[in-house]
């Protein structure tokens, strides 16, 4: 067996489901549900002990300073039982053998084993466990998992990875631990010295002697060299540190603001950010939050597969899948129908399994925001960016293939592979069309002909940089202000296409992959202010952090707490952020970038939020000169031309597309650089 | 999109019919809760749709129309009816004949490959031959369907590797024919 998909790139755990579950699930299948015998329990007691306590550690960061000095001194002894404990935690959840033996479960019966549910082997299995680590003192192990490893919250989920190691490549294992311990031993050493300091006040190095000195390891590291970038690691966990206790460890006469740019610095230099990015993202956490942050969005995060209900249950599944090699969990308690992937032998998107539509692939992320939905059956439901279908297809499987979903997908291309996925998973309540979302009530002849909308909306993906690192560079400002700007179109149109008259209905989610403050609250601020007649609930899911009320001297609605957020460092899921929408009265006619007017109306509705606007009057005159001002703000440079072009224009000619931009003042107060585009070359002409 | 022709309804129900025999009458009969499946032709695909749903697909364009309900399959440019993979909920709830194939054969015929006489779990009594087939699993899982290619008695004297149902349509297309299964506008 090769080393694990966990285990190499250090993935976190979900939730384990209860036992209790499991025994449940026995007793409904009829099987008998027996205790577990003494001594398995007894070990078993231990090992929730063990992790008791790591799980205790945790909240807590504070009392590893204290001790610091005690675990370092005995650093060097700790590899050999720090492996041993990994191992037994190996051996105790999944062992393929074991696995083996359960999905011949005839035999086991026969045998008188105990087991027949796949997923609660773990009696058995810390029975192996308790005989491999009898040689060990389990005091010893304790305090090896105590002292050895510290928690610091950038750290947690990779320690909490491996406490729960399903896998096993021992070889591998050990190796990874190692290299743990030592860098764990450089924090305790680091540790150890900011305690030595506290007598002899005196922060940690940031900054070099000279400016100079900066630059040149800043450049070193772009060329890549090793030793660099673990000193650029280090100086990153330094400034965070001084961060974190600035009134103590901080230089004299540097002030707070050095610190983070030069954090930023690093940062850029050592993930691969563009400036721009690192600071938008570094301003939405706390220092050492951003770090955490950073670091997670290198590691890939767990392949995720959603049961298609329509065709089978996560039992038969999960047991099928099994039988082909696949090492799974049930993905946590909040999904009863994801499953985690940790290994499969097989490609996970060719088995027969897949080809005959009983599972798909798709991101934990992208439950949630049709979780929040949650369409019943016989509802009229929009899906407005629908592409691949992941979320249009769960949608229709909780519906029970009643009721009719439109997917739509402004991009043909993308709609194929989500003919594909609805024709694969055998959904039938599917309409699929390729429409621009911003048209949307009116296609379907007016406002309000949706029980729900779900609006996945087009976004940066600051969220999944861990799947699509190109987003660290290409991204720029102008990026963030035409996203959030055809985000709020589609918004409004997809507030208008609810039904709010509907008696389970009314509801809408709109959700992105990004975990920017504009693309997300500012978003949701806009369309309640825009929207009187829709108001925020509560998604309905039972994790994540709440949306931001105020950010940098913004402040929103109270309201948006109701939003949430997800992080990749703390949820283990791509960034994410989900708003539940309902809708309690109609949309005025006359209101913003309503339906009953063009297009353009809504264009440059979208703009007003974004940009500051220049007054417009209905002067005429006035408005030839807001023309042009504007054309100055916006930096075309050769102004001078510009004024000639006006002094030579024909009168009569003038006076027509006057005429039209009067016709058109909405759409002529957008700022946003496609906007400006036409009126300028309109007057080219 | 339109309903389809006399002509147009001929071809498709003759092929289905293929498949299900008698029970062809099953997929059209009104439903329970009043509705019905009607057939719609949208660029050259037919669809099988729950009749409310088709009068709201009504609303959009149609080439922003891409799909609808199931897909059944398409007329050729020369007029005839060709049945897709897409139709295999349909085909298989309602199939006359039926072949089990044994786990070491699914992934042969995943792959596109005739079903060979070893691969053959069970098989439908009175088959006769050239009749359509669902394909299942041991499991019941349907994978796709196919012609026979001997009648059922004929089919017991074969030697192992005999061809017994010719391939027509299986899942593993969804994987190697993305690109042509599904209009894309």
């Amino acid at each position: 067996m090769g080393q694990g998909r966990r285990m190499k790139r250090k993935q976190g755990m979900p939730e384990a489901l209860s036992e209790e579950h499991f025994a449940n699930l026995k007793r409904k299948a009829g099987l008998p549900v027996e205790p577990p015998v003494e001594k398995a329990s007894l070990s078993n007691k231990k090992r929730k002990t063990a992790k008791g306590a790591a799980a205790a550690k945790k909240p807590e960061p504070a009392p590893k300073k204290s001790s610091a000095k005690k675990s370092n001194g005995k650093a060097k002894k700790l590899p050999e039982p720090e492996k041993d404990s990994e191992d037994e935690e190996m051996g105790d959840e999944f062992d393929l053998d074991q696995l083996e033996d359960d999905a011949s479960s005839d035999e086991d019966a026969s045998l008188g084993e105990k087991k027949k549910n796949i997923w609660s082997d773990e009696e058995k299995d810390s029975d192996d466990a308790e005989e491999d680590d009898s040689v060990f003192d389990s005091d010893d192990q304790e305090d090896g998992g105590k002292k050895g490893k510290f928690v610091f919250s950038d750290d947690e989920d990779e320690s909490d990875a491996e406490e729960k190691l399903t896998a096993a490549n021992i070889a591998g294992l050990s190796r990874k631990l190692d290299k743990k311990l030592a860098e764990d031993k450089a924090i305790t050493e680091t540790e150890m010295q900011e305690s030595a300091m506290q007598t002899n006040i005196d922060g940690p190095k940031i900054f070099g002697d000279e400016d100079d000195e900066d630059d040149e390891l800043a450049d070193k590291s772009k060329s890549l060299l090793a030793p660099d970038l673990q000193l650029l690691r280090q100086r990153i966990t330094d400034t965070i540190r001084v961060l974190d206790d600035f009134a103590n460890l901080a230089e004299d006469g540097r002030s707070r603001a050095e610190y983070t740019a030069q954090l930023l610095k690093d940062i850029c230099a050592y993930y691969g950010y563009s400036p721009y990015l690192a600071e938008k993202l570094f301003n939405l956490f706390t220092p050492r939050e951003a770090f955490a942050f950073f670091e997670a969005n290198e590691m890939p995060r767990p392949v995720v597969i959603r049961t298609n209900t329509l065709r089978t249950h996560r039992r038969d599944l999960a047991q099928a899948l099994i039988n082909r090699g696949v090492t799974l969990e049930p993905v946590g308690k909040w999904s009863k129908v994801g499953l985690q992937i940790f290994e499969a032998n097989v490609p996970l998107g060719a088995t027969p399994e897949y080809l005959a539509g009983h599972y798909i692939i798709q991101a934990a992320a992208s439950f949630l925001p049709v979780m929040a939905l949650s369409p019943q059956p016989n509802e009229r439901v929009l899906d407005m960016a629908s592409a691949p279908g992941g979320k249009t297809t769960y949608c229709s499987a909780m519906m029970n293939n009643t009721g009719i979903v439109f997917a739509n997908d402004p991009n043909k291309e993308r709609a194929k592979g989500l003919i594909g996925n609805v024709a694969r998973l055998g959904v039938r309540n599917v309409i699929v069309c390729s429409y621009d979302g911003r048209e949307f009530p009116r296609v379907m002849g007016g406002f309000d002909r949706f029980i729900r909308v779900l609006l996945d909306a087009p976004c940066s993906g600051t969220g999944v940089i861990s799947k699509d690192p190109s987003v660290k560079t290409n991204k720029d400002e102008k990026d963030f202000i035409s996203l959030p700007h055809m985000q709020k179109q589609l918004l409004l149109s997809a507030i208008d296409s609810v039904n709010h008259a509907s008696e389970t209905g009314g509801f809408l989610v709109y959700s992105t992959c990004s975990v920017t403050v504009e693309e997300n609250e500012s978003v949701v601020a806009y369309a309640l202010s825009r929207r009187p007649n829709v108001k925020l609930v509560d998604a309905g899911i039972p994790f994540g952090k709440e949306g931001f009320t105020s950010y940098m001297g913004k402040k929103f609605h109270p309201s948006l707490k109701l939003t949430r957020r997800f992080y990749p460092h703390a949820h283990n899921i791509d960034g994410f952020y989900v708003a539940k929408f309902q809708k309690i009265g109609p949309t005025a006619p006359n209101a913003i970038g309503a339906a009953g007017k063009k297009n353009g109306n809504a264009a440059a509705s979208g703009d007003e939020e974004v940009i500051d606007k220049t007054p417009i009057t209905t002067d005429e005159d006035t408005e030839v000169e807001d023309k042009s001002t504007k054309k100055k703000s916006k930096g075309t440079g050769n102004t001078g031309t510009e004024k000639s072009d006006f002094s030579a224009f024909d009168e009569d000619e003038d006076v027509k597309y006057m005429e039209k931009a009067k016709k058109n003042a909405m759409r002529r107060r957008g700022l946003d650089p496609k906007s400006l585009k036409k009126p300028k070359s309109q007057e080219k002409k | 999109m339109r309903p389809l022709t006399e002509e147009e309804t001929q071809a498709v129900f003759k092929k289905l019919a293929e498949y299900t025999g008698a029970s062809l009458k099953n997929i059209i009969a009104p439903q329970e809760d009043g509705d019905r499946n009607v057939f719609r032709l949208s660029q050259n695909r037919v669809y099988v749709v729950r009749l409310s749903m088709a009068n709201l697909a009504t609303s959009i364009a149609r080439d922003n129309l891409l799909s609808l309900g199931t897909c059944l399959g398409k007329f050729t440019k020369s007029g005839k009816f060709r049945i897709h993979i897409t139709a295999l909920p349909i085909l298989a709830e309602h199939a006359r004949h039926k072949l089990w194939i044994r786990p070491n054969g699914v992934m042969p015929f995943l792959y596109g490959g005739n079903i060979v006489k070893a691969h053959v779990g069970r098989f439908s009594e009175d088959c006769p031959e050239h009749q359509g087939l669902v394909v299942y699993t041991m499991d019941d899982v349907p994978l796709g369907f196919g012609v026979s290619a001997r009648s059922t008695a004929e089919s017991r004297r074969l030697d192992p590797t005999g061809v017994v149902c010719f391939r027509q349509a299986d899942c593993g297309e969804y994987l190697r024919d993305e690109d042509t299964l599904f209009q894309s506008g």
